[in-house]
């Protein structure tokens, strides 16, 4: 067995490596939020011929509606249509004016039609209880471990851990559909935040597999290093990581490929997650574990901010 | 021990059974009409429909409270009844917002006009008869039929199939309005001082005291009728006359509670604001959930094989175990109900991958066991017993991230996103039950027969059954 905890500053470079682009995008370009966090409606029509998007931005504008984008969306023979605008009520005679305007182009099917629709207030408190309930999720998971672990020396330390871990795979995770967001116009909705929810909830799940295998082992074999328990560990619960990871990655695989065109970006979302946790729950959460008990990353903190604690240097944890 | 795991297998049976009954589509072998009375039931993405958020707007600004708010779930309610949707979903949220879902509703435009609509709230002179509750009357207050401003889901929706009810018939007399919404400024539960009986208190505004004052005077002893939006909702009679407040007895707590609701929500009058809405086209839905079901069936079938080839006679144990597991969620999502929606979908398809991951961890467990020598029957216990905390542990934790998402879903008050909760919820419930109670059950009758002698079949090399002692910590 490869001694992954010995490398564990490669591990950590390629991370930070990964994420760089992650944090330059969402810096820069941010994230693309869609109609759930800014108000707004999208519109989904089907024609039963090929239209023309500019000619559908035309009768629009003409209707009383420059605001209005239009891309095709979904397979090419099916000849959808997405419309994104301002507020547009179901049921109002504007709505009526408009299907009107869009009919002078060509036919459309009524049973294939979608609109949602959110008012701005909405938009605003939806974005507000997404923050609150990742928040809320990686507090109560950050308990359940401290509470899981209660039996070790440093329980916070294995909530911390997993945590950041976490933080990784849902930072990845949002620069991936940042960048997604800047080039392909992929939008960031309310089923994005359920993905993301899940990523956390995953991430913990493979984590929480790996800290349990050195729970045990530091039971088992008192004596031995820490760093050489965690290696044990890592490659204790590796096989099983890669395996449950190859059949979730296959199953989301599957709903990417053949699933509906609705749930093709939560599905993705969810399958960048599943990749990065299972890294992070290898490369990531364990090795944090040691080289914060071996007082690196207090060295590291020491550097940047030239005060805190001097790091300590030990073969084993009792005397951390 | 040997006779508690075959009492085990017998319930596993049942329970596979009992599922897999409930789980047939249709009615097909339907015993005393259970599973007529559970269907799947299919969100607003899988067969189309509209969900409505509404938010009550008192005029001249200021906020409902929450009495009114419930007064006014209860009149869409009536009106959505009306409208002939099945499985409606009608709840409030926050201070000032009602939900409804309506799914397969045929025309969205339609709905939404019919819900927008504030309650019309009248008290009317039925010629002295007693209405019966629920009959729909014509009165004279802006009241002709094919007037469609006047009657509120009335004449507007006459021609949508199944809400024909709506419609009073054009010949039944038009009844006198005595007062309206408008006239009422309270209305509240109380209690009879002396019998104790529930008592729905009402307070009449300035002028109309004077009109009802006069009407009752005239009428005493015969009934009069509470209409809402042309429909009764309660005949009282008239006992004495009443000017600036009455009261009407003779109903069950509950009933009196519905009332009060309703005459205060009438009396305000709550115009209400559409602040978003979601409508989807049937056949995008259907088409979707074809979609999903080729993918996850073509998904499970990979991760069949995948387990298959790489843990061999445990793996196909798992994969029985996960059929199992199948069954019995999917029969939990018809019993519970839980709303079926492509999100909903994924999250059972994940919860799958989960429910798997407990064998793996249970497996790789048991082979380590038995690499350091141990007895199968035995590798088999200490398998699951090593394996357990950490199931337990990483699972609590998706659930718990459940529960948040449960809570999210619902504020932003999309099915999409509970039901995604939920049906998460529900797999990763089931699948601790199966992982520690199905695969174990089903390997130990397996090494009771006798079946397992092969170390091939359980994913070993021949020569990995002898112990390494050199292997320091896993002898430990």
């Amino acid at each position: 067995m490869e001694h992954l905890a010995g490398k564990r500053n490669l591990w950590f470079t390629i991370s930070g490596l990964l994420l760089v682009p992650c944090f330059i995008s969402l810096l820069v370009w941010g994230l693309n939020f869609g109609i759930d966090f800014t108000g707004g409606s999208a519109w989904e029509v089907q024609y039963d011929r090929h239209v023309n998007t500019e000619d559908m931005t035309r009768v629009l504008t003409e209707t009383g509606r420059p605001e209005v984008t239009v891309q095709q969306v979904g397979d090419s023979g099916l000849h959808r249509y997405l419309i994104r605008l301002r507020e547009l009520a179901e049921g109002s005679e504007e709505k009526a004016n408009l299907t009107n305007a869009l009919e002078t182009l060509g036919t459309l099917d009524d049973d294939a039609e979608a609109l949602e629709t959110v008012g701005a207030s909405v938009g605003r408190s939806i974005r507000d209880r997404s923050v609150l309930a990742v928040a809320a999720a990686s507090v109560g998971v950050l308990l359940y471990i401290a509470y899981a672990f209660r039996g070790t020396q440093n329980p916070i330390l294995y909530g911390v851990c997993a945590i950041v871990a976490m933080l990784h795979d849902a930072l990845f995770v949002l620069g991936v559909f940042s960048i997604l967001g800047h080039f392909f116009g992929v939008e960031i909705d309310a089923l994005f935040i359920t993905a993301l929810l899940t990523v956390i909830g995953f991430s913990v799940h493979d984590t929480i597999v790996v800290f349990d295998r050195i729970r045990e082992n530091l039971k088992l074999n008192p004596d031995d290093s820490f760093e050489e328990i965690v290696n044990h560990s890592v490659g204790q619960t590796l096989v099983r990581s890669v395996n449950t990871s190859i059949t979730v990655v296959i199953t989301l695989l599957a709903l990417l490929l053949f699933g509906g065109s609705t749930t093709r970006e939560f599905v993705l979302a969810l399958l960048i997650g599943t990749i990065a946790g299972t890294y992070s729950s290898i490369f990531n959460a364990s090795q944090l574990l040691v080289a914060w008990q071996y007082g690196e990353i207090q060295g590291w903190f020491r550097k940047f901010t030239r005060f805190g604690r001097r790091p300590v240097h030990g073969p084993s944890i009792n005397e951390a | 021990m040997r006779t508690r795991n075959s009492a085990m297998l017998l319930l596993i049976f049942v329970l596979t059974l009992a599922a897999g009954w409930i789980d047939l589509p249709g009615t097909t072998l339907d015993l005393g009409g259970f599973k007529a009375d559970h269907p799947v039931r299919e969100g607003l993405d899988l067969q189309g429909g509209l969900q409505v958020t509404l938010e009550a707007r008192p005029p001249g600004g200021g906020s409902v409270d929450g009495e009114t708010l419930q007064g006014t779930r209860d009149t869409l309610e009536r009106r959505v009844n009306a409208l002939g949707v099945a499985e409606p979903l009608i709840q409030t949220r926050g201070d000032n917002q009602v939900v409804v879902e309506l799914p397969g509703v045929v025309d969205p435009d339609q709905a939404v006009e019919v819900l927008r609509e504030t309650a019309l709230l009248e008290i009317i002179y039925a010629n002295g008869t007693s209405l019966p509750i629920g009959t729909l009357v014509q009165t004279t207050l802006g009241n002709v039929i094919g007037d469609p401003v006047a009657t509120p889901g009335g004449a507007t929706v006459a021609s949508t199939p199944g809400s024909t009810e709506l419609t009073p018939d054009p010949t039944s007399p038009v009844y006198e309005t005595i007062i309206s919404g408008d006239d009422l400024s309270d209305a509240f539960v109380t209690r009879d001082p002396i019998t104790g009986q529930p008592l729905v208190a009402f307070e009449l505004s300035g002028d109309a005291s004077e009109t009802f004052y006069n009407f009752t005077r005239d009428h005493v002893g015969q009934s009069m009728s509470i209409v809402v939006d042309k429909e009764v909702i309660s005949s009282p009679n008239i006992r004495e006359p009443i000017s600036g407040e009455g009261t009407i007895d003779g109903m069950t707590a509950l009933e009196a509670q519905n009332l009060s609701l309703q005459l205060k929500a009438g009396a305000l009058g709550v115009p209400l604001e559409v602040v978003s809405s979601r409508t989807v086209g049937p056949s995008l839905g259907a088409d979707s959930l074809d979609r999903s079901l080729v993918a996850g069936i073509v998904g499970l079938s990979v991760v069949a094989l995948f387990m298959i080839l790489y843990y061999r006679l445990p793996g196909v144990l798992s994969v029985v175990a996960l059929i199992i597991y199948t069954a019995i969620s999917f029969a939990l999502f018809k019993l519970i109900p839980v709303t079926l929606t492509l999100p909903g979908i994924a999250g059972f398809i994940l919860s799958i991958g989960m429910a798997v991951d407990a064998n793996v961890l249970i497996f790789s467990r048991m082979k380590e066991e038995l690499r350091n020598g141990r007895p199968l029957d035995r590798a088999i216990e200490g398998g699951f017993d090593h394996a357990w905390p950490s199931i337990r542990d990483s699972n609590v934790a998706t659930m718990i991230t459940c529960l948040i998402l449960y809570w999210f879903g619902q504020y932003t008050g999309a099915s999409i996103i509970t039901g995604f909760a939920l049906t998460l919820f529900i797999g990763v419930a089931v699948s601790l039950f199966s992982a520690i109670t199905v695969t174990r059950t089903l390997l130990r009758t397996l090494s009771d027969i006798g079946v397992i002698r092969d170390p091939w079949l359980l994913g070993l090399g021949r020569h990995d059954l002898k112990s390494h002692p050199t292997d320091r910590s896993q002898v430990a």
